[in-house]
């Protein structure tokens, strides 16, 4: 990678630094609504700092677009860091629910009770 | 709707023109501040792992809007701005995987604007609800009339709506629930 001159008005960060300059997730069908959960296992990790934050954050169930959000990353960083979590079995990623008719049906009603 | 492996998320998709109100109709029913970004590499780097050997790979930044419902304690609705602009149409692509439906916002005053995006959902199959975005300055139209102009099919609802109401907002959203459910039900 060629050297780039910083930036007067402050430092430049490459956005996939962070994931060792990977950018194609390990697990490539991480939807972008997809819920992620951290599981107990994730508590005697030894994450890296990033990892980490992901993982605190999901203590409570998050989407991938709102950890990206949250961290401060493109979507695509979020998208890396999290899939390493799922393939080291320290997150979950929830299911996409069948949209059937029941579970359409279900949604309008929860849709007009708003 | 319950899951042994915690809660799940559906998702409906905004699209439009540019300064059509996309943010604002996702502002008023979501619980959370809607903004998030995503870097894609040049074309020069697509499907290339390892950036060795590659001095020109740069990232294009790329923001785009998006908002939580939270429906009951089991299930999420998301809602995704799709950025304008239709350079941006591979993002498209990601956001829309999956949606339960889509919403194209449209501004009577620049009608045209909605058109890459109701092409873009009407080829995809998904299904779909026009809504007519109400500015302040008066103007009149007739939804017959948005109709006739945009050459839509009898199975896209129109209707108008408020994007900064939120009870505007959430009968849009039921519409676009109620087209799933009619393509859904037809389907059987």
């Amino acid at each position: 990678m060629t050297r780039h001159a910083l930036p007067d008005d402050g430092p430049f960060i490459r956005p996939f630094l962070v994931t060792a300059g990977r950018t194609r997730p390990v697990q490539p069908t991480l939807r972008v609504d997809a819920l992620i959960s951290t599981l107990p296992a994730a508590a005697s990790a030894r994450l890296a700092f990033e990892a980490k934050r992901v993982a605190d954050l999901c203590r409570s169930p998050k989407s991938v677009a709102e950890v990206a959000t949250a961290i401060d990353v493109p979507l695509g960083v979020a998208r890396v860091l999290i899939a390493d979590l799922v393939a080291a079995g320290l997150v979950a990623c929830g299911p996409a629910p069948e949209l059937d008719l029941p579970a359409l049906e279900r949604i309008r009603e929860l849709v007009h009770a708003l | 709707m319950r899951s042994d492996r915690g809660p799940a998320s559906v998702k409906i998709v905004i699209g439009g023109g540019f300064g059509v109100g996309k943010t604002t109709l996702i502002g008023a029913i979501s619980e959370i501040e809607p903004l998030a970004t995503d870097a894609v590499m040049t074309q020069a780097s697509l499907g290339v792992d390892d950036s060795a050997g590659l001095p020109d790979k740069t990232t294009t930044t790329v923001a785009f809007d998006f908002g939580r419902v939270t429906l009951d304690p089991w299930l999420v609705l998301y809602l995704f701005g799709t950025p304008g602009q239709e350079r941006f149409s591979f993002l498209w692509d990601d956001l829309s995987e999956g949606a339960l439906g889509a919403v194209v916002l449209a501004d009577t005053r620049r009608i045209e604007d909605c058109f890459p995006a109701l092409d873009y959902f009407e080829s995809r199959g998904t299904p779909l609800v026009l809504a007519v975005n109400r500015f302040d300055d008066g103007t009149r139209f007739d939804l017959g009339e948005v109709r006739e102009a945009l050459d839509l099919t009898d199975d896209v609802p129109i209707v108008s709506c408020d994007a900064r109401s939120r009870a505007s907002v959430k009968q849009v959203l039921g519409a676009v629930v109620e087209v799933a459910i009619g393509q859904r039900a037809r389907a059987i």
